[in-house]
């Protein structure tokens, strides 16, 4: 199993660290994971993304052009993105800010109201944990188990009293993410 | 008359009145005759021996001509880049603060090329030693123009003398590192007389006692002369410096730390 | 059992400096490697091993801390990026020309000039041929993996105390910024005075009774001495190549062609070769990983079985020089890369072994 992912959207909105959950989960699940961010003068509201790649097997390239899932959640993404989704690939987003809609019809793509769902819960900062429960939905591709796992791992000790707010969010995701066009 | 010792008895320990202290190697200097070089590596050489501590001091030594200071001075040291002592003594003391180091510069290193490490070695209050021999000119090179070159003074690179206006102002470093509150001890000294000597030696055993307090940067100017550089005799050399180099850095304490 | 943690290289390099026994750090922030810097002071390295940790004015400044430390036998290191690396060059002559062990990291970054905050390999030249003034070399040890920047750190120190000479560490923006599982050794302890005494009697540690005073200097006056003194040099680099020449290759045993890549370029190479070989042409890899020591002679014999190879780099072809010299016209040798920090696709080196060496 090599699972290939695209994280991309503004900074703030929790890009990197979404992956670096997702990537240190596949740690604590004995995966070979890597983690490569889009660096430099993307500040909070500019654009950020990061590559995070999970495998069964030693990890080749950190640096893709075609990616396994993509999961997008701003226009600048959509419209970098969209395009280097693998051919039966998958595609996330969040449509909230969204004015171009994924237009392919090679790969399957899902919606995930995260923006609205974290704001009704009251927590703008789980927006993150909301698409990654999404994600795991669609790609189960590290057990729940070692999420938590993964969640202790990357939060500052000084933050783990929102670990429960963090799973919660993530079993929301899984329920409220839905198919937009799906391949045969 | 009884008193007058033969020539084959001054020798003799007994009629001794000065020896060589045993922190200067025997090699012979190759500053000019006239220098104050050979002086200020004395004034430090005794200190260190009165203090015993030879077996506990690092001394780091410039480029210019006190390059060769280890040649002279019997300790451990090392030879920095041009004006990066300051930044290499910062690391020894940091890395064995038990010991006693000290920097040993001329004004182009200090001054010039330097003032950047300098500055911030002052600025940052490392526990550490520094000697600035300030003669006003690049000696080793050839008697080109330093930072501490007088107005009008003539010099290889300002044959017509130093016009301020296009070659800059001398730069007075250590009133401008007194300002640091880094700095705890800072003076400016000279070795052209016996009595500047002792007065040298006792602010160079001050600056040295002072990095037991571990409370900052000790920092010694000697204004000296340089002969050669300023084509004169060693006795005309030095009634110029009186003349000329002292109006401009006066001699004395300009701050100074209570023991 | 070995801890395992998820990092960035400049993290891990970090930590790998502390646990490997380091004393010191002095270093000047620069993107894409402050991390270090950041990581080795968050972690209050003086409260848990001792380690001094400085911030210097300049790049300069921090190399001749470097200077002053590792000339009293301790363990020290120093990381920047390009544009800091060019300043740190005089001292690191001076580093070479005294014979002093230290380790010093580059995160290299699109150039020349300010250039771009982006990874790249355009210091390659700078990093194997000398990058100051005068006859002297460095070991450099190119880390592909955020587990090779954990593990260069202590070989780096291991390997420039055993030779008395500067070891590089040469990383790039991708390999630094990137997180990775990585695998941490135990904390070794810092050197004692004693044992620093004992390891490296040349060190200024203060002149005892018992021996003549230790001097620090790479100056010779008298020109015989400076020859005797390159002499020695040169016959301590050609032992280095003897000893310390690394490479991997993958995939080469049956390959009728051949990469040559390192760093990150060696990764997307990786990758390049199974996309190839999906499309049935047996391609290979080598990997050096010292670049100084080049890999000279494993390459020189697998021109004897390649029919072509392509020398990959995030640069306008430097070590494509070294590949040449090894091959020495046995077989086509061309270069590919990008530059200014762009990073090539695994898929572009396909294309471009395609089109420069198969069909060329």
């Amino acid at each position: 199993m090599t699972e290939e992912i695209i994280i991309a959207g503004f900074g703030g909105q929790g890009v990197l660290s979404m992956g670096k959950i997702l990537a240190y989960s596949g740690v604590m699940g004995d995966k070979e994971v890597s983690w490569m961010p889009s660096y430099g003068p993307e500040m909070r509201g500019g654009t950020a993304n990061v590559t995070v790649i999970i495998s069964d097997e030693r990890i080749s390239s950190p640096i893709l052009s075609a990616y396994d899932t993509a999961i997008i959640l701003n226009q600048q993404s959509m419209d970098k993105f969209e395009s280097s989704v693998k051919p039966g690939g998958i595609l996330i987003y969040d449509p909230n800010g969204i004015t171009r809609h994924p237009s392919r019809r090679d790969i399957n793509i899902y919606s995930i109201e995260a923006a609205d769902e974290a704001a009704s819960m009251g927590l703008t900062k789980v927006f993150n944990m909301v698409v990654l429960g999404g994600f795991l939905q669609i790609k189960p591709v590290v057990q729940p188990e070692y999420i938590h796992k993964g969640l202790m791992k990357s939060l500052p000790v000084r933050h783990h009293g929102m670990i429960p707010e963090n799973e919660k969010a993530i079993e929301k995701g899984k329920e409220i993410i839905k198919p937009v066009f799906l391949l045969n | 008359m009884d008193t007058v010792i033969k020539k084959e008895d001054i020798r003799k320990p007994e009629n001794l009145v000065y020896k060589k202290t045993p922190l200067l190697t025997d090699k012979v200097m190759s500053y000019c005759p006239g220098c104050g070089h050979g002086t200020a590596h004395r004034v430090v050489m005794e200190v260190l021996e009165e203090m015993g501590l030879q077996d506990k001091t690092i001394g780091i030594a410039p480029v210019g001509c006190s390059v060769l200071a280890y040649e002279f001075m019997n300790i451990d040291m090392q030879q920095a880049a041009h004006g990066r002592a300051p930044a290499v003594a910062t690391a020894v003391k940091r890395l064995f603060p038990e010991k006693f180091v000290f920097t040993y510069q001329g004004d182009g290193d200090l001054a010039a090329i330097g003032t950047a490490e300098t500055i911030h070695a002052c600025n940052r209050g490392e526990n550490i030693v520094i000697i600035f021999i300030n003669n006003g000119i690049y000696g080793m090179t050839g008697g080109q123009m330093a930072p501490t070159t007088l107005p009008n003074m003539k010099s290889s690179t300002s044959p017509y003398g130093r016009d301020v206006a296009t070659m800059g102002n001398p730069l007075r470093i250590t009133e401008l590192v007194a300002q640091l509150p880094g700095t705890l001890y800072v003076t400016r000294q000279a070795v052209h007389t016996p009595v500047a000597v002792r007065k040298a030696k006792k602010a160079v055993r001050k600056a040295f006692e002072n990095q037991k307090l571990n409370k900052g940067l000790s920092f010694v100017e000697i204004v000296s002369n340089c002969n050669s550089g300023w084509k004169m005799t060693p006795n005309v050399a030095n009634q110029w410096m009186v003349d000329n180099m002292f109006p401009y850095y006066p001699l004395g304490d300009i701050k100074v730390n209570e023991d | 059992m070995k801890e395992l943690r998820l990092m960035k290289g400049n993290e891990a390099f970090a930590e790998a400096a502390i646990r490997a026994g380091a004393d010191g750090y002095f270093g000047y922030p620069i993107t894409p490697q402050s991390e270090v810097m950041e990581y080795l002071m968050a972690e209050k390295t003086h409260e848990r091993t001792g380690m001094i940790v400085l911030q210097a004015e300049s790049e300069v400044a921090a190399i001749n801390m470097v200077y002053g430390g590792a000339s009293c036998g301790k363990r020290v290191l120093t990381s920047s990026s390009s544009p800091g690396m060019s300043l740190k060059q005089e001292g690191i002559s001076y580093i070479a020309g005294a014979e002093l062990p230290c380790v010093i990291m580059n995160a290299v970054r699109g150039g020349p000039g300010l250039g771009t905050i982006q990874p790249a390999q355009s210091d390659y030249f700078q990093s194997t041929k000398g990058g100051g003034h005068g006859d002297y070399r460095l070991i450099v040890l190119a880390p592909s993996s955020v587990q090779e920047m954990a593990d260069f750190a202590p070989l780096a120190f291991d390997l420039a105390f055993k030779y008395r000479n500067p070891v590089l560490v040469l990383s790039d923006g991708a390999i630094g910024q990137m997180m990775e599982k990585v695998e941490l050794q135990e904390q070794r302890p810092r050197l004692t005075e004693e044992e620093i005494i004992k390891n490296t009697p040349w060190a200024t540690t203060g002149k005892t009774a018992n021996r003549e005073r230790n001097i620090i200097t790479s100056l010779n006056l008298d020109s015989h001495v400076q020859e005797e003194h390159n002499i020695h040099l040169q016959k301590k680099y050609r032992l280095i190549e003897e000893n310390e020449t690394r490479f991997e290759t993958f995939q080469t045993e049956d390959a009728d062609y051949l990469l040559i890549a390192y760093g990150t370029s060696a990764r997307l190479s990786q990758k390049a070769v199974d996309i190839a070989r999906a499309k049935g042409i047996k391609l290979g890899l080598l990997r050096p990983i010292t670049l100084f020591p080049f890999p000279t002679k494993p390459i020189a014999e697998l021109a004897n079985q390649v029919t072509g190879i392509l020398s990959v780099e995030m640069s306008a072809g430097q070590m494509v020089e070294d590949v040449r010299l090894a091959v020495n016209g046995k077989v086509k040798v061309e270069h590919f890369g990008r530059m200014g920090g762009v990073i090539p696709s695994p898929q572009e080196i396909v294309e471009a072994l395609e089109s420069k060496i198969i069909g060329g």
